[in-house]
């Protein structure tokens, strides 16, 4: 691992019984970079990103975010997620929700912190409302509120824009946008190719858990974001 | 965040959602107050035979009716992948596990606490002047059941295996919980021979207490 990386995956093999899902993969993630995980469907993106995350252990290599180990709780103090379920409770109102995870993850002031996220993502006017009733789009700005509120390091985000309304995308371009010029550092793993080229500083491809290709990204993936996958891809 | 403020934080939001949609205190109160009522129809109120199964008859309806407190406890944070959200927070499994113990304890309680004076009605049995014992062993009891519970209810979420995996592990506390219950209801003393079972009551739940905080790391990560 290079003094400059924020994660470091070296020689990672994940077994799901017989059937390898990741195949000794190994690469580093420059900190202050955001990396386009793509791959299709079963590549073994979402399993890489849920062992980064620290919900799954690999079978074997190593892992290091931050020059700690993904499961220490230090390290996931530093890592924000949002995943394919959007992680927050449906009984518990939007702002019990933001002061829950505020508390968990340690934030100073949860409820000033809830306070604030509950502004930055417009959901402020429904703060007292049960999730339960609440449309898809608010329910995912709140996801989005919960995986940044802590202000994580490390941004690891699972087809971020898969199903998000207008408002969310624009809600989350601008925070990912923020991130990036903050120097945080976002693994997102992405069928939406053109969104996450825009955003990108570095592309890495896996065809059937193995690592297809590694790289900056270029001009010529985003004026043509299928190159990738005719020139890498598998056959 | 210190462990306890970290798992209570975990059973304050257990207790809250639980309040909101009533999942499972009414289907398990209202599994128990059905059990109660059915089985005073089998026995006669009056016999001595009541007094001498009213220990059996209680735990069996509290286990039973736990169960479905249990059964929930880590599938309610199936919905909108909130078991990952937490998994991925810094609470440690053993926090985590903790907290939802602390919860299903509470409710288990409360549906103790109720279905008990139930039972004293149904079954002509007069609550003993060591109620306070009584609630003793309720708690003592109640902690096995809940610990063990929530570690298979960990390990279990996507099945309905819980009742099969649990009873058998539970059959100790509840002979203790049975004979002590027993005795208490029929107003004897609590002899010197019966002192073990509150011994082997305690040493349950301290031994299979530790035993899931150090396990509910690896059941929930792998």
């Amino acid at each position: 691992m290079s003094p400059a990386s924020a994660v470091a995956i070296q020689g990672v093999w994940k077994y799901y019984g017989d059937f390898p899902a990741l195949r000794d993969i190994s690469f580093d993630v420059k900190a202050g970079s955001c990396l386009a995980l793509l791959g299709r469907n079963g590549a073994g993106k979402t399993t890489l990103l849920r062992i980064l995350a620290g919900l799954s252990r690999a079978a074997r290599g190593t892992i290091t975010i931050l020059g700690g180990d993904a499961r220490s709780e230090k390290t996931r103090q530093r890592i924000g997620i949002l995943g394919h379920g959007i992680g927050v409770y449906e009984e518990l109102s939007a702002f019990e929700n933001l002061r829950l995870f505020g508390r968990l993850y340690g934030v100073e002031d949860p409820r000033k912190t809830a306070t604030e996220w509950l502004e930055r993502t417009g959901l402020d006017r429904v703060r007292d409302g049960l999730v339960r009733e609440f449309s898809r789009g608010m329910r995912q700005r709140l996801a989005v509120a919960r995986c940044f509120l802590h202000n994580p390091s490390v941004l690891l985000l699972d087809e971020p824009f898969t199903a998000l309304d207008d408002r969310a995308i624009h809600v989350l371009q601008d925070l990912l946008k923020s991130a990036l010029a903050e120097g945080r550092t976002i693994i997102m793993s992405t069928h939406q190719l053109r969104e996450a080229l825009e955003l990108a500083t570095d592309v890495a491809l896996i065809n059937r858990g193995k690592l297809g290709f590694r790289g900056e990204r270029t001009w010529e993936m985003l004026e043509d974001p299928g190159w990738l996958y005719r020139h890498y891809g598998e056959a | 965040m210190s462990f306890l403020g970290q798992a209570l934080a975990i059973a304050a939001k257990d207790l809250r959602s639980e309040v909101r949609s009533k999942e499972t205190v009414n289907a398990s109160l209202s599994f128990a107050l059905v059990i109660l009522l059915l089985f005073s129809f089998a026995f006669d109120p009056d016999s001595d035979q009541v007094r001498e199964i009213a220990g059996g008859l209680l735990w069996l309806v509290f286990a039973f009716a736990g169960t479905l407190i249990l059964n929930r406890s880590f599938a309610r944070e199936l919905v909108n992948d909130c078991l990952d959200a937490l998994i991925a927070s810094p609470v440690s499994g053993a926090q985590l596990f903790f907290g939802k113990c602390l919860a299903n304890y509470t409710l288990l309680i409360i549906v103790e606490c109720i279905s008990l004076p139930v039972f004293a009605i149904f079954y002509n049995v007069r609550l003993p002047h060591s109620l306070a014992l009584l609630f003793l062993v309720m708690l003592l009891g109640t902690w096995g059941l809940t610990v063990i519970g929530t570690l298979f209810s960990a390990m279990t979420v996507n099945e309905l295996m819980l009742p099969t995996l649990v009873y058998p592990l539970l059959i100790p506390a509840l002979m203790g919980a049975i004979q002590l219950s027993s005795v208490l209801i029929a107003g004897d003393p609590v002899g010197e021979q019966n002192l073990f079972w509150f011994r082997l009551l305690a040493a349950f739940d301290v031994i299979f207490t530790i035993l899931s905080l150090g396990l509910v790391e690896i059941v929930l990560v792998g």
